[in-house]
């Protein structure tokens, strides 16, 4: 019998709810503390703690290296992509009022955008640098 | 519409291209990628640095948030110059890229290396075009980081010692530059270049923002590698392949040059840094060292590489050496040799980034004989080594000349004397690599090379004709940079 069920099922238990605050986290920060950097760092923790419980082999399997390569790129693009979006839309680098019908509407929607792009980015690099020290030597 | 927009395009494009670069990870696309965006930095920058010729200063409300409150970016003279430096480099090493890369990296590491080109490329355009303090500190560690992973992809074991060691100072460097911001911000409550400048003027005789001089000067010092703070260059150029090398020597320690002159003149302002403070005397006294000592140390190296990395160092003395005359013809030569300097020293370690891939090896022994070997390359190599020296007709006599006369007309005629006097130095060491490069018999290992492919041998001679043509005809390049000289000195003329 392994003596680590507790910490095991714990775990498992978690893991939603780690999410799900990662989530309250990241919609939070348009309004107040939070936003995408502290949620990534969240959702990489998540994915950290599953690799510490279940192996290294377990976490590859659910968030691969490769998709942990293309999260990384692709969240700098997604918060290029909003400044590129307003740039096309007629105003200056960035400017979250051309997204939306009147400013408050564009400028949440604007900062939601890019703190995904942030999101996606930090956890992934979380993400990549753990899996840099955790496969060394194999 | 689009013009309106291109400060912000001088910067985003190159970093969405390093994503792209990123994501699709193969370097078959890489490459066209990166070409496609060097050459439409050229256009931006050409076109910005017209636009702030025939109308002034262009001002760009990042996300709409008007300055001083958002980041704002601002062209003049200045940075425009220096836009223009950073993407012609850039666009003319890229056709020499792929061969060279593809020589010298991994297969599965060349996309990578387009990547870190990039975003290199965008924190350097990114710290010359913006008004922010604290973006340009942004863009510094942009820069930093990228170029870290470049000299770390060099093939020899020692590129990641260089890497690290680079990494350990350019970081203490970044730390001490935000620092100095800080401070900054403490005393005024802005970030923006131009908001601060005002606003200075009230708190300037407080020790915070004596502190913060120091800070950002030493700081910015070790970014430009300022002798004796030049220890992490020798083996970050030496090692590092081919094509980041040629890069960085020519770009990041001129844009390093551009933020210290954006510090001290218009910030600081001249007056505040000359007139009260001893700044004029360590900064000519650093120079001075760094021209002698580093040229000495380059007789002495048996790397070509590391011989080119050691005159960089000596030829950022001649940099700050005008800096620290600050007159308007000493000034001119500062900023006219950071572009002489660019395209000589470019012209240089592609000549050298050839040699590499056709020898496998860059220390003097191996190349005994090149010259034989490869005519082309190396009389590019000889030409951009006088255009080093200093001889008339070629860029770097433009720029000492410049030097000498600001050195003259503040009285200190030794100084004119001291910039002659270390050409000789150059001449010493550019003389070795070409009595053995064209005297000596070839090696074995030597005997069986062919000349460079021409898609090296273009791009070298591009820039081994640049450092000619401007030589000759400096109407263009020094009058640019008469007139951004101009607007720095603005303050005490």
């Amino acid at each position: 019998m392994r003596l680590d069920v507790i910490l095991r099922v714990i775990s498992k238990l978690l893991l939603p709810f780690m999410l799900v605050f990662a989530l309250y986290v990241q919609f939070h920060g348009d309004y107040g503390p939070g936003g995408g950097f502290q949620a990534g760092v969240i959702v990489a923790a998540a994915v950290i703690l599953y690799a510490i419980m279940f192996g290294l082999d377990a976490a590859l399997e659910a968030v691969p290296v490769r998709v942990v390569e293309i999260m990384v790129p692709l969240g700098v693009l997604i918060y290029a992509g909003v400044g590129v979006a307003s740039l096309l839309l007629g105003a200056n680098f960035l400017d979250y009022d051309v997204l939306g019908h009147d400013h408050h509407h564009a400028q949440e929607l604007g900062v939601m955008l890019v703190e995904i792009g942030v999101l996606v980015s930090v956890s992934g690099t979380m993400l990549a640098i753990f899996y840099a020290f955790a496969g060394r030597g194999r | 519409m689009i013009l309106d927009n291109l400060p912000a395009l001088q910067v985003v494009i190159p970093l969405v291209g390093a994503t792209i670069c990123a994501l699709i990870d193969r370097r078959r696309v890489a490459w066209p990628i990166a070409l496609a965006i060097s050459l439409v930095g050229i256009v931006i920058s050409v076109a910005l640095l017209a636009q702030v010729l025939a109308g002034g200063p262009i001002s760009y409300a990042m996300g709409g948030w008007a300055p001083p409150y958002g980041i704002e970016y601002r062209v003049d003279v200045v940075n425009a110059y220096i836009l223009v430096l950073v993407s012609v480099i850039g666009a003319v090493i890229m056709p020499y890229a792929p061969r060279s890369v593809a020589a010298e990296l991994a297969e599965n590491k060349q996309a990578w290396f387009y990547t870190m080109y990039l975003l290199n490329l965008t924190g350097l355009l990114g710290m010359a075009i913006t008004g922010d303090a604290f973006n340009a500190f942004v863009f510094l560690e942009i820069s930093s980081l990228s170029s870290y992973v470049m000299i770390a992809l060099g093939r020899d074991r020692r590129a990641l010692l260089a890497a690290y060691q680079y990494l350990i100072l350019g970081t203490i460097g970044a730390t001490f530059y935000v620092i100095g911001v800080g401070l900054l911000y403490a005393m005024t409550g802005t970030l923006n270049f131009v908001d601060m400048a005002e606003r200075i003027v009230d708190v300037e005789s407080s020790r915070s923002v004596l502190a913060a001089l120091a800070f950002l000067t030493v700081g910015i010092s070790l970014k430009l590698a300022l002798f004796p703070l030049h220890v992490w260059l020798p083996n970050a150029y030496a090692y590092a392949p081919s094509v980041a090398t040629v890069f960085l020597a020519s770009t990041a320690t001129k844009v390093a040059v551009y933020l210290f002159l954006r510090f001290f003149f218009s910030i600081f302002g001249a007056r505040f840094v000359y007139a009260d403070l001893p700044l004029t005397e360590i900064l000519l006294v650093l120079s001075v060292a760094a021209m002698f000592i580093a040229s000495i140390i380059a007789i002495f190296q048996d790397d070509v590489k590391r011989m080119l990395a050691y005159s960089s160092v000596a030829q950022i003395g001649y940099m700050t050496l005008g800096i620290g005359i600050a007159n308007l013809n000493g000034l001119t030569g500062t900023i006219v040799h950071l572009f002489n300097h660019a395209v000589t020293k470019g012209a240089l370690f592609m000549a050298v980034g050839a040699v590499v891939m056709r020898v496998g090896r860059h220390d003097l022994e191996g190349l005994a004989g090149i010259g034989r070997r490869m005519p082309v390359t190396m009389a590019g190599f000889v030409i951009a080594g006088l255009s080093l020296i200093g001889v008339p007709g070629t860029v770097g006599f433009v720029s000492k000349w410049y030097l000498a006369a600001g050195a003259f007309e503040s009285g200190a005629w030794l100084l004119s004397f001291l910039i002659m006097a270390s050409s000789f130095l150059a001449v010493v060491y550019v003389g070795r690599v070409v009595e053995i490069a064209w005297f000596r018999e070839p090696t074995q290992a030597v005997a069986s090379v062919e000349e460079a492919p021409l898609s090296l041998i273009i791009p070298t001679w591009v820039l081994v004709a640049a450092s000619v043509v401007f030589g000759l005809d400096a109407a263009f390049t020094a009058g640019v940079a008469e007139r951004a000289a101009e607007a720095l000195l603005a303050g005490i003329l």
